[in-house]
């Protein structure tokens, strides 16, 4: 990149959109950095000072490199890019995989980094094997293979999946000191490719009758949810494919529900059955999992809709800031309604925000890259990212969160699900020696 | 020669306006047809109001020692939880905490006693998930006697009574009436 024309000590102030250095979106933009007059807004090297050591050649430009394997896996350097695993001596209970959002960019989580939640382990399915049926209020129940579905139109999109206990520690009266992978790691994004499941029911002729259907997985749990119809003829699909290649196992293999969305029990994986039905079957995961107690002593249950959400993944807890100077604010946001038309941040706790720059395409119901330049000067600030969607809901801040859905009394486990669907403003507190830690605002 | 080149020009874009007029409903028809009777083994939900439940039936006391052998390992000694689901990880939970009311949000306080509207779902989760390394390996006897157990300890029924499809509906679950549907009512929000 060529230098920009820096100098030292230059006043920025006119580029400074919010409180403690947020600079003007355009100073993201290629070619319109001169033009904006940001030239030296932080983009430059500024601060940079002792010279560069002289270039030697490296080892790796001596020699021959390594076989190359039939399947990529990361770089040995990069083994850190990894999910933490609740349950990794694989005990009699679920085992939870979280998304290393902190690093990873982009709007698509690999599959590999895709976060999973199986409650009997990973079931091994032979897709010869493997069938789905479709039956109930229908007029032609049918069975289908997998190599039937994959004769049919298929469709790709990008949609995230979220699990309705993300987010759940921020239900602690005080902080949770975790990163933004232990808070917000059960979410991940991935262009899904399969059938619609519209053009299959059609196949099958649906009954007037039919109000629901429910879905159910061929593993251990068989888990079943009761789906509105209404969202089965919208934009529900068996997906076949994650981002280009057969769903990964964890992730549904050999087929998964996906309803864009809808929280990520609801997409259910290893599907074999949907079954059209007049009402919900009213099972565990609807009436006791997956509902939420309210202060009020009533419980909401049938809460299907991920609801509109931002955090920053950089800066986060882990990736502290080593000096003053420029750094690019990034985070992801989504919507289970729609687009996310706007994402403000703040570096002052909130008392003044700046809009970030909203990465293209914006696609509905998938994750949205949001960025924002930042000077930061040294001293101490509270970072936080509200998204808001073409619905027009945002996010509430945590006394609005709080008086609609409560707190808990005590600092739970960051592991526990003390309640679910939580969509609160993520806040990050960065200390005078650049330490970034998990704060309320 | 021009002429068939012509022809064969309009009968490409016919079929091709053809396919594209049908596109919302291309019918590759690749599913095999069926019968009820083939899905059974599949078909085995228990709606809220005891629809599907088989015939069996069973009482606390065969319960007990089935819940001790196959159950208590994970759920703890009755049910009443392990070491590490007192530490508030994600595990196995206990499922009976009579000492446990209902308070606030904080949902790790609900128990099946305290929370379930409906006691047919508990038999459809032990008979389709159950136990942990063996699902759908008990009987529907056992099924029984195990629902039965659980609602008798958790002093939801008494104890001599024999559960069964008739039963087992009529149960009163104590907060039958505490839940408020997001959908379709209050969505979106």
């Amino acid at each position: 990149m060529k230098p920009q024309s820096s100098v030292p000590g230059e006043d920025n102030s006119a580029d400074q959109v919010a409180g403690n250095g947020l600079l003007h979106r355009r100073a993201l933009l290629r070619g319109g950095m001169v033009a904006a007059g940001v030239a030296g807004a932080g983009i430059g090297p500024g601060a940079t000072s002792a010279a560069a050591e002289q270039l030697v050649e490296p080892p790796w430009g001596l020699q021959v490199g390594d076989d190359t394997p039939p399947y990529q896996t990361p770089s040995k350097f990069a083994k850190n890019v990894a999910r933490t695993l609740s349950n990794p001596k694989f005990e009699p209970r679920s085992s939870i995989a979280r998304t290393p959002h902190h690093l990873l960019e982009g709007t698509r989580t690999p599959n590999g980094l895709h976060f999973t939640i199986n409650h009997t382990g990973i079931p091994e399915i032979d897709p010869q094997q493997h069938r789905f049926v479709i039956h109930g209020l229908v007029k032609r129940p049918l069975e289908f293979t997998l190599d039937a579905l994959l004769r049919y139109p298929m469709t790709s999109r990008p949609a995230f999946v979220e699990c309705g206990g993300n987010s759940a520690p921020l239900f602690s009266p005080k902080p949770v000191q975790a990163d933004v992978q232990a808070l917000h790691g059960l979410a991940s994004c991935a262009e899904w490719t399969g059938v619609s499941l519209a053009l299959l029911l059609e196949e099958c002729g649906i009954d007037p009758g039919a109000k629901w259907f429910i879905a159910e997985g061929a593993d251990g749990p068989h888990l079943i949810r009761s789906i509105p119809l209404s969202k089965g003829l919208d934009d529900a699909m068996i997906a076949l494919y994650q981002n280009g290649e057969p769903l990964m196992p964890g992730n549904g293999f050999p087929m998964r529900l996906l309803l864009p969305g809808y929280e990520g029990n609801m997409n259910v994986k290893f599907l074999r059955r949907i079954k059209l039905v007049s009402g919900p079957v009213m099972s565990y995961w609807e009436t006791q999992v997956y509902t939420e107690p309210m202060p009020n002593g009533k419980s909401y249950n049938f809460d299907f809709l991920n609801e509109v959400k931002s955090y920053i993944t950089r800066p986060s807890p882990g990736l502290d800031l080593k000096q003053p100077g420029f750094y690019e604010i990034s985070g992801i946001a989504y919507s289970g309604k729609g687009k996310i038309t706007k994402v403000m941040v703040s570096a002052d706790g909130g008392k003044s925000w700046a809009e970030a720059a909203l990465e293209a395409p914006i696609q509905p119901k998938a994750f949205t890259r949001f960025r924002m330049p930042w000077r930061w000067d040294g001293r101490p600030v509270i970072l936080q990212s509200r998204a808001y969607d073409d619905h027009g809901s945002y996010q509430p801040t945590r006394p609005e969160f709080v008086a609609a859905r409560g707190e808990l009394d005590a600092v739970p486990s960051v592991l526990a699900f003390k309640n679910h669907h939580c969509n609160v403003i993520t806040s990050w507190a960065v200390d005078h020696a650049g330490k970034v830690t998990h704060a309320y605002a | 020669m021009p002429m068939r080149k012509h022809l064969a020009l309009i009968w490409i874009a016919l079929s091709l306006s053809t396919e594209a007029s049908a596109a919302g409903a291309v019918h590759p028809n690749l599913g095999t047809p069926i019968r009820p009777a083939d899905v059974a083994h599949w078909d085995i939900e228990i709606l809220a109001d005891g629809t599907g439940l088989p015939p069996g039936h069973g009482t606390a006391a065969e319960g007990a020692s089935i819940f001790a052998e196959k159950c208590s390992a994970c759920h703890g000694d009755n049910g009443r939880g392990t070491a590490l689901w007192r530490s508030g990880a994600p595990a196995p939970p206990a499922l009976i905490n009579n000492d446990v009311k209902l308070k606030g949000m904080d949902a790790s306080r609900t128990t099946i006693a305290n929370y379930w509207p409906y006691a047919p779902p508990l038999f459809d989760y032990i008979r389709r998930a159950m136990p942990w390394t063996e699902p759908r390996s008990l009987s529907d006897h056992e099924v029984y006697a195990l629902t039965a157990y659980i609602l008798a300890e958790s002093k939801v029924i008494d104890a001599k009574e024999v559960i069964d499809a008739r039963t087992l509906p009529k149960v009163a679950m104590p907060n039958r009436n505490g839940f408020l549907p997001r959908f379709p009512e209050l969505m979106p929000h």
